[in-house]
């Protein structure tokens, strides 16, 4: 499957569980900044996503659990360097240079964008057919 | 049982499919003001069953099923109405047939799919003869179900939720009121 095929679908996926037009789906949008996901929303998107392309995502691969609440990775509001590396392995499909400027745990979820989940896709479809 | 807005557990295939009915009585407290009637306008009183309410009764069918799946021992809560549509009135002397299936579940919660059913026995007919009750001149008050709208649902299992937030340990969402439901629906559970 293409880029532009997967991107398409990613897009179906978001315009059906946020309610959101397709127009405001671009690559760079942030999840939540922009098309007003909340938590049960990143629920609703990896079952969608199951759905649209046929493989099961485990708990907390597309977005991750219980990292913000580490000690050692949050440290007075913001990501430690420590917690930015745990991120960065957890999340391949994720850009982090935009957050890493300024890494505010308030803000990590701004790294979930339409491109992460399209990268996400793109490997997992990788993974599943080699 | 405030607050419970189906009657009775008719259909229940474990982790997969729930039905439940409610039927709608005049005397139903949210039919008294919905809606009143307005004198001013001069519009007569028009009691109906709120859609809110309509969508309340699958959350509880739907509620029902996901946590029978788990045992009942996650606490789960509505999250997210994906879809609501109702079509049509539901009136007193009407019954509704929620039907919920779970379409996907988790550790994290489940999303389900639901069908709304009415059935109307429609208006009196005068000098309608009996077509059953054996002659006794009552005529018949079942009538058949047509799908009215669909609602699906997305619940989450609040002790996993993402933000690490606590809560009592004890499963306030399903109370005695749903214990009431299953037990007289012929559930059998042990919570």
């Amino acid at each position: 499957m293409s880029r532009d095929e997967i991107f398409e679908k990613v897009q179906e996926v978001l315009v059906d569980a946020l309610g959101v037009d397709d127009d405001e789906v671009t690559p760079d949008a942030s999840l939540t900044a922009d098309l007003g996901a909340e938590s049960i929303d990143f629920l609703d998107i990896v079952f969608k996503l199951e759905q649209a392309f046929g493989f099961k995502i485990q708990q907390g691969e597309l977005f991750p659990e219980n990292v913000t609440e580490n000690p050692e990775f949050v440290q007075d509001g913001r990501v430690t360097d420590k917690g930015l590396a745990a991120l960065k392995q957890r999340l391949p499909h994720a850009d982090f240079s935009k957050f890493e400027q300024n890494p505010e745990v308030t803000k990590v979820a701004e790294i979930f964008t339409v491109n992460a989940v399209v990268n996400f896709v793109d490997r997992k479809l990788q993974t599943v057919e080699s | 049982m405030r607050w419970c807005w189906i009657d009775r557990i008719i259909a229940l295939t474990p982790g997969q499919r729930l039905v439940a009915i409610k039927h709608i009585g005049l005397g139903m407290e949210p039919l008294f003001e919905h809606f009143a009637a307005d004198e001013q306008a001069g519009l007569p009183a028009q009691p109906l069953m709120p859609a809110s309410l309509i969508v309340e009764g699958m959350a509880q069918t739907a509620g029902v099923l996901v946590g029978h799946a788990g045992g009942f021992k996650e606490k789960v809560i509505l999250a997210k109405v994906s879809r609501a549509e109702v079509r049509r009135d539901a009136t007193p002397g009407c019954t509704l047939r929620y039907t919920a299936t779970i379409e996907r579940m988790d550790d994290m919660g489940a999303a389900t799919q639901g069908v709304v059913e009415l059935a109307d026995p429609g208006p009196c007919e005068m000098g309608r003869e009996a077509s059953a009750g054996g002659g006794t001149g009552v005529p018949p008050v079942c009538a058949p179900f047509e799908e009215i709208g669909r609602i699906d649902l997305m619940f989450s299992h609040i002790d996993r939720n993402l933000a690490g937030v606590q809560f009592p340990e004890h499963n306030f969402v399903f109370s005695d009121s749903f214990r009431t439901l299953l037990r007289q629906s012929g559930v059998e559970v042990d919570f």
